[in-house]
């Protein structure tokens, strides 16, 4: 009886960890084969411990190239969504303008359509236009599928703003461009570094949309992709569980951070 | 608290904006959102270095009317003056003016000190440290100057947007509900202290409040703003004695409203008729028209009335107006007791009487007779709703 | 003491005889908007009606395709791959279900149970996304090996029988199966249902718990009476944002299934990209794309949510 209640009340709880368990479970297989030998090219069966692959993480040709490759696009796509969705976000918070229905439609649609419809059509177009598929073109479609994103994140931060503080900021003679830089901006800032984070993360990971505008360009994922059909280097696992630890320890950092100079502070 | 009187900073710019002066005229400023009318065409001078209050419910118009004046509305109509100068197009950061918003709207991602010093800075004043560590120390924080506005109390708050508006000297300060979200006590503290502050620096104020009682307590004069209108401007003992509207009557404190026939008149005195009985109105005292056989409500304060019991109806002095009537409830308050009277002539009759002597005899269901001196009444127009002013009231309470 | 001396002159009176009415900034939004928009316009908008047009051509690679309004492409397109489209539509949906029944309990757990370690373990949902999709996607074909630990508990406790009784196995094997493409649609998407549904239940006024027990709900009826129907914005865009992706998903049909389990997007992935059949694929793509309007649309009216941006 004690502990059927016991295991009543901690329901939620049990169910929630091993729910987080099945989240975390090909990361730590990702990491742990990270340190396989494996015999094959496939790299799906446990063999013997070896640090090879971390000793030399860019033994695999293109490998690397790749990777540069994904981290510049990313930069670019994160920059380029970030400014356009902010100036967005702003306009649709703070003004009145007609045709609002039609760009909130348009800012919602593309999350609202599998990647494949937006991949193929964009193919479509740069088929059209006679475009080399390349850099370019993978560029164009990561900023236009992170640009909802960014907007989505930056919109809810602005709204939550009060508009009295940037009347506070002119009634005490800040110009327009001095209460943007002065008040707007910084206060805004979370919100715009959430929808970049977003940017980045997305724009790094995504295969299906790159897949079909890249042309011969080999990004990250795609190199991922076609491992997976000729064979997958260890390699590939250090660089995910890489990324994964970075991640990790870069919240982790910034949590850090704040909790100390809020306790100065306080 | 404050002390505002041993600093010689506070004199000195007092006796510097008292020169800069002039008076806040607004000729005709309306406003308008779509159909819906904010303000209707408002004509309101200002006194310099005067403590001006606009009271109302909300949605009255007194808020569009004081951010009008900052610069922050533009009005659909009309012309802001401040002294000479005629400031409808500046946009806010042009005019000399300051708010302290409601809810202070302090810069979250700035300190205290950085809040102070962020108009000093915008208008190009380097060396603002001392000035700053002033202000702070005027408004009793300067050990708080490198703390974020999130880590201080409410009234630490309040002081800082009471600051960071003032070390500007404006030529006029505007107050947007700033008493608003502290607490009572400490709501009375302020009020004292914004007044003393007023007084020291002699910057005019203009406080937009829907408090009537902090109106009254800190303010000079009153405006009494109603459905984008001003209905009353006066001092607030004047508008408290003397309302000229059924909802000054009743938003300004509470009034027993009495619907009354005008019967005949002798010298400066009106005789009413109500109920049968008979009531007498000082001419100077009645705002409405007055002809024979037409209607009037007859007003008189709660407090200004005596309570005599049936038995001993006799002894009252003659010349009172009277009224009989049941007791229907009381409540002791403890410096007083507040009675509420069914009589034919009013149903709801309030009546505050001081604990002074208390007579055991008057609990509910007990017959007295009411009266006042005739000087205490004063006459409204009987076309106005005689309820106007009295839900609005409670609904602010609610809110509030 | 500096004065208003020290300060530069406020403002030069200007006394314009005739008030200019003072624009300040009507263009503003559409500055602001107009690079943005553009490139939506461009780049997402644009190619929608050229992927249109491009589904009723006909013509070859080689000599060109024209506009014939070919609409025939599209009955074939339906009549040649309606089983991929139902594929589509069960995988994404079963996927979802699950991702609602795994994600809400961490979600809650999160939001009302989780005190100092809430942080962390909103890290750990997030920070997945940094190993790639793929290579995490992989990490399941170790998981569900045949000769793995996993498929041989499923088949000790004769779990396998009864799936593969309901046609989602085949065998003794997990890989190569539904059942593979499902766990890895659930798992890729599952993230996408537990921050929404995290954000919404956050906002709950953990008191209206108190406030339910205290008018006798006990835990399950508050849950179901309080706590669910506030979340329900939180479910809708969950539902939404892994429905979605996930039906025009093709990675883990290609990684994880087989031939029997190709989806929609792994057909317009090899028309386009192998084939080179545009029409063909192009009218697929716009099929899926209306399915997925008119469910999205739908959706949101029932549902009732209209501020999901």
């Amino acid at each position: 009886m004690g502990l059927l209640r016991w295991f009543k009340r901690r329901l939620v709880v049990i169910a929630g960890l091993l729910t987080l368990g099945y989240l975390l479970l090909p990361n730590i297989v990702v990491t742990v084969f990270s340190f396989n030998n494996p015999k094959g090219r496939f790299n799906y069966e446990w063999q013997r411990f070896s640090t090879d692959a971390w000793t030399d993480p860019c033994g695999v040709a293109d490998l690397c190239g790749s990777l540069s490759l994904s981290l510049q696009i990313a930069a670019w796509a994160t920059l380029g969504a970030t400014v356009l969705g902010t100036m967005i976000a702003f306009a649709l918070v703070r003004y009145r303008f007609r045709a609002r229905g039609a760009v909130n439609s348009l800012i919602f649609l593309p999350m609202a359509m599998p990647e494949v419809v937006m991949a193929a059509s964009l193919l479509t177009l740069f088929l059209n236009l006679g475009a080399q598929l390349g850099f370019w073109t993978i560029l164009i479609a990561h900023i236009m599928f992170c640009l909802s994103f960014v907007v989505t994140a930056v919109k809810a931060r602005v709204m939550s703003m009060d508009p009295r503080l940037e009347q506070a900021a002119q009634d005490l003679y800040a110009g327009p461009l001095q209460t943007f830089l002065r008040v707007t901006l910084p206060i805004a800032a979370p919100g715009i570094a959430a929808g970049a984070l977003l940017a980045f993360a997305l724009s790094f990971d995504d295969f299906i949309i790159t897949n079909f505008n890249a042309g011969s360009t080999v990004t990250f994922p795609m190199f991922v992709w076609g491992s997976a059909q000729r064979g997958t280097p260890v390699q590939i696992n250090v660089i995910g569980t890489a990324m994964f630890l970075i991640a990790v320890l870069f919240v982790l950092a910034g949590m850090v951070i704040s909790n100390r100079r809020n306790r100065q502070k306080a | 608290m404050i002390t505002v009187t041993t600093n010689n900073s506070a004199k000195n710019t007092a006796k510097n904006s008292a020169e800069a002066g002039g008076d806040v005229r607004l000729c005709g400023i309306s406003k308008t959102y779509g159909s819906f009318t904010a303000v209707r065409p408002l004509d309101l001078t200002v006194p310099q270095g005067s403590f001006f209050a606009l009271l109302g419910a909300s949605g009255c118009g007194k808020t569009t009317t004081l951010r009008m004046i900052a610069g922050l509305e533009e009005p659909s109509s009309g012309t802001v003056f401040l002294g000479d100068q005629d400031v409808t197009n500046l946009p806010p950061y042009r005019r000399p003016v300051n708010t302290v918003f409601q809810s202070y709207a302090l810069f979250p991602h700035l300190d205290i000190f950085e809040n102070v010093a962020f108009g000093l800075r915008r208008r190009g004043i380097k060396s603002v440290k001392k000035q700053v560590g002033e202000m702070l120390d005027l408004v009793q924080l300067g050990e708080q100057a490198r703390k974020k506005p999130h880590q201080l109390s409410g009234g630490q708050q309040q002081r800082v947007a009471v600051a960071r508006a003032l070390i500007n000297t404006p030529k006029v300060l505007l107050l947007d509900e700033p008493l608003g979200a502290l607490d009572l006590k400490l709501r009375r503290q302020m009020q004292l202290e914004l007044k003393r502050i007023q007084t020291e620096v002699g910057i005019t104020f203009i406080h937009v409040t829907h408090d009537q009682e902090e109106a009254m307590t800190m303010a000079d004069t009153v405006a009494v703003m109603n459905g984008g209108r001003v209905e009353q401007l006066g001092a607030p003992a004047d508008l408290y004695e003397n309302p000229q509207t059924t909802f000054v009557a009743n938003f300004l404190g509470t009034s027993n409203l009495i619907e009354a026939e005008v019967d005949a008149r002798s010298g400066d005195e009106i005789v009413l008729r109500a109920g049968g009985g008979k009531l007498v109105l000082p001419e100077a005292r009645c705002s409405a028209p007055t002809t024979t056989g037409g209607k009037v409500l007859v007003g008189v304060r709660p407090e200004k009335i005596s309570l005599t019991h049936a038995d001993e109806a006799g002894e009252i002095p003659a010349g009172r107006n009277r009224i009989t009537g049941t007791i229907a409830d009381s409540s002791f308050i403890g410096v007083s007791t507040q009675y509420v009277i069914d009589s034919p002539v009013c149903p709801e009759f309030e009546v505050y009487a001081q604990n002074i002597d208390r007579d055991p005899r008057l609990v509910p269901g007990a017959e007295v007779v009411l009266h006042w001196n005739p000087a205490h009444t004063f006459g409204l127009d009987a076309a106005q709703d005689i309820d106007a002013g009295i839900e609005t009231v409670e609904e602010e309470g609610a809110a509030a | 003491m500096a004065t208003v001396t020290d300060a530069p002159p406020l403002a030069p009176a200007p006394a314009p005889k005739e008030r200019p009415p003072r624009k300040r900034g009507r263009l503003t939004p559409y500055w602001l908007l107009l690079p943005g928009i553009l490139w939506l316009v461009v780049f997402f908008a644009l190619p929608m009606v050229y992927q249109a047009s491009t589904s009723v051509q006909t013509g070859s690679l080689e000599d060109g395709y024209k506009v014939t309004w070919h609409f025939a492409t599209y009955w074939d397109a339906v009549a040649d791959y309606w089983p991929q489209f139902l594929r589509s539509i069960a995988y994404a949906g079963t996927a979802t279900i699950l991702c609602l029944l795994l994600g809400y309990p961490l979600a809650y757990l999160i939001a009302f149970r989780a005190g100092r370690w809430r942080n962390l373990i909103l890290i750990l949902v997030i920070a997945p996304f940094f190993t790639s999709f793929l290579i995490r996607t992989l990490a399941w074909k170790t998981i569900l090996a045949d000769s793995g630990p996993v498929v041989g508990a499923l088949n000790t406790l004769h779990v396998l029988d009864v799936t593969s009784w309901l046609g989602v196995t085949a065998g003794d094997r997990v890989l190569a199966t539904p059942l593979a493409v499902v766990c890895g649609l659930t798992y890729n998407f599952l993230p996408f249902m537990i921050l929404p549904l995290y954000t919404s239940l956050e906002r709950i006024d953990g008191r209206l718990h108190e406030a339910a027990g205290d008018l006798y709900a006990r835990p399950f009826t508050t849950f179901r009476k309080v706590t669910f129907p506030l979340s329900m914005p939180g479910v809708v865009s969950g539902t939404l944002l892994t429905f979605i992706p996930a039906s025009g998903d093709y990675v883990n049909a290609d990684l994880l299934g087989s031939t029997d389990t190709r989806m929609v997007g792994n057909v317009i992935q090899t028309q386009f990209l192998r084939i080179l059949d545009y029409p063909t694929a192009a009218a697929l793509s716009f099929i899926l794309m209306a399915g997925i309007l008119a469910v999205v649309t739908l959706y949101i009216r029932k549902s009732g949510t209209e501020d999901l941006v």
